[in-house]
């Protein structure tokens, strides 16, 4: 059917209760640091991809936590893996490993709704 | 005969004043408004930031007081004080106190009402309750909800009428932030498997060792914090509580039901301190705590020479550096008598 230019519009409300926090608790498991973000910005600050992308590792750190993760999914591939955020972290978050938990979480639950 | 000085409160700042006078030779009356001293941490279970007991801390106040030069009463209250040729005649609902060289005003402060920030729930809600009624449950070893179940998920808010000028409150209480950590992880102590959510505005961890507590309640404990204050509490149709906040560290509206809701009250001048201006001029400041003479030098010295203030009354203050607010107080009231 044509589209009479109405649709309905998805919820931008984090919705805690419903969210699935598998994607958080599987990369907390594994890198407790994880747990230590307080979302200050320096890793986004320092990061190589967000010169030319909208990659923020700060923001996607916070929606893992939340659950929100449909936003993560496709956004984590931008991190070219240098390393720099690492380097500058105040809180001693191993931020790149953190990356690789991301993706080998989404991996891992490729098939799950998360 | 020993110059006299009256000590108008006997909690942290009274004292701990009280005691530094006696032992440089004053003679002290002490005044408490309570039917006993040792002022708001009588309400606290353990104290941020190294969980002691906070009934050591009344242990060594008792201590301070227990001098041959101070006399201390309590259940009593201020009537009067009356202020000719630098001798203070103070009068209370049970006796007169006259020929005092000096006073100090160690009033304290009063816990900020949270019925006034009606949208939170408190009063409305049972299962909203406030920092010092979790202390209670503390000292019980025993965190239920009112109908007797272990809470899933503990909701914290931050800033209870402090920084909110919607309730004539712009400063920060200090303090709630590091009480709202340490809360946490007793929680988590008593229950692991509770989730504990802690919304805020910026965390403030100004003292020693309070930012490596928080550092351990998230690496140790789990605590989770959310950058945004919460906007209105509600109940479902189950009972549970349902709270909105602005995530603003993720930039969307965030919503979730939680089976309690702590409220971090803050600090407002003690209205006892504030009933003193019918008989003093002294001035408050836009903080409305009583203002000092200076904010770096003066903080014991008021407007009315021979009165003096210790402690919160000044300003919201955490027990150590109420205590160091104390002594500097005795420092000042000592050089004072003894120059006059």
């Amino acid at each position: 059917m044509k589209a009479f230019g109405f649709a309905p519009i998805k919820g931008r409300v984090i919705d805690y209760d419903k969210n699935d926090r598998l994607i958080y608790s599987y990369v907390s498991d594994r890198e407790p640091s994880y747990a230590l973000c307080i979302a200050c910005g320096g890793c986004a600050a320092t990061c190589s991809a967000a010169n030319f992308t909208r990659f923020s590792l700060r923001k996607l750190n916070i929606l893992v936590r939340r659950g929100e993760n449909d936003e993560v999914r496709t956004e984590i591939d931008r991190c070219m893996l240098c390393g720099k955020c690492t380097l500058v972290c105040p809180r001693g978050v191993n931020t790149r490993n953190v990356v690789f938990l991301i993706r080998e979480a989404f991996e891992k639950y490729d098939n799950y709704a998360v | 005969m020993e110059k006299h000085v009256v000590v108008i409160g006997g909690g942290t700042a009274g004292s701990v004043a009280a005691g530094h006078l006696a032992r440089e030779g004053f003679r002290v009356s002490l005044i408490e408004k309570d039917g006993q001293t040792g002022g708001k941490i009588n309400n606290w279970f353990q104290l941020f930031p190294d969980r002691r007991k906070g009934s050591e801390v009344i242990d060594f106040l008792q201590k301070e007081l227990a001098h041959p030069l101070i006399e201390v009463t309590t259940g009593e209250n201020i009537k009067g004080i009356r202020n000719s040729k630098n001798s203070f005649t103070v009068t209370t609902d049970k006796r007169e106190l006259k020929e005092a060289e000096a006073v100090l005003v160690a009033t304290g402060f009063d816990l900020f009402d949270a019925t006034r920030k009606e949208e939170y729930g408190y009063g409305i809600y049972e299962n909203v309750i406030t920092s010092t009624d979790l202390e209670k449950m503390f000292y019980a070893s025993d965190i239920r909800t009112t109908e007797g179940q272990v809470p899933k998920r503990v909701g914290i808010v931050h800033c209870v009428g402090s920084r909110d000028e919607k309730v004539g409150n712009f400063h920060c209480s200090k303090v709630c932030c590091v009480t709202a950590v340490k809360q946490a992880i007793e929680i988590k102590e008593h229950l692991p498997d509770t989730e504990v959510i802690c919304f805020y505005m910026d965390m403030r961890m100004f003292g020693p060792y309070y930012e490596e507590l928080y550092r351990e309640s998230q690496e140790k404990w789990g605590v989770n914090y959310i950058r945004g204050k919460v906007s209105e509490t509600s109940e479902n149709i189950d009972g549970r509580l349902v709270i909105k906040a602005e995530d603003t560290l993720a930039g969307k509206p965030i919503r979730m039901e939680v089976d309690m809701l702590v409220l971090m009250i803050g600090m407002e001048n003690a209205r006892s301190g504030l009933a003193l201006k019918d008989y003093m001029d002294i001035k408050s400041g836009l903080n409305g705590f009583f203002k000092s003479t200076d904010n770096h030098y003066g903080t014991n010295l008021s407007n009315i020479k021979g009165l003096f203030y210790a402690g919160a009354c000044t300003a919201p203050m955490n027990i150590t550096d109420t205590i160091a607010h104390a002594r500097s107080a005795a420092v000042e009231i000592s050089q004072y008598l003894n120059n006059n």
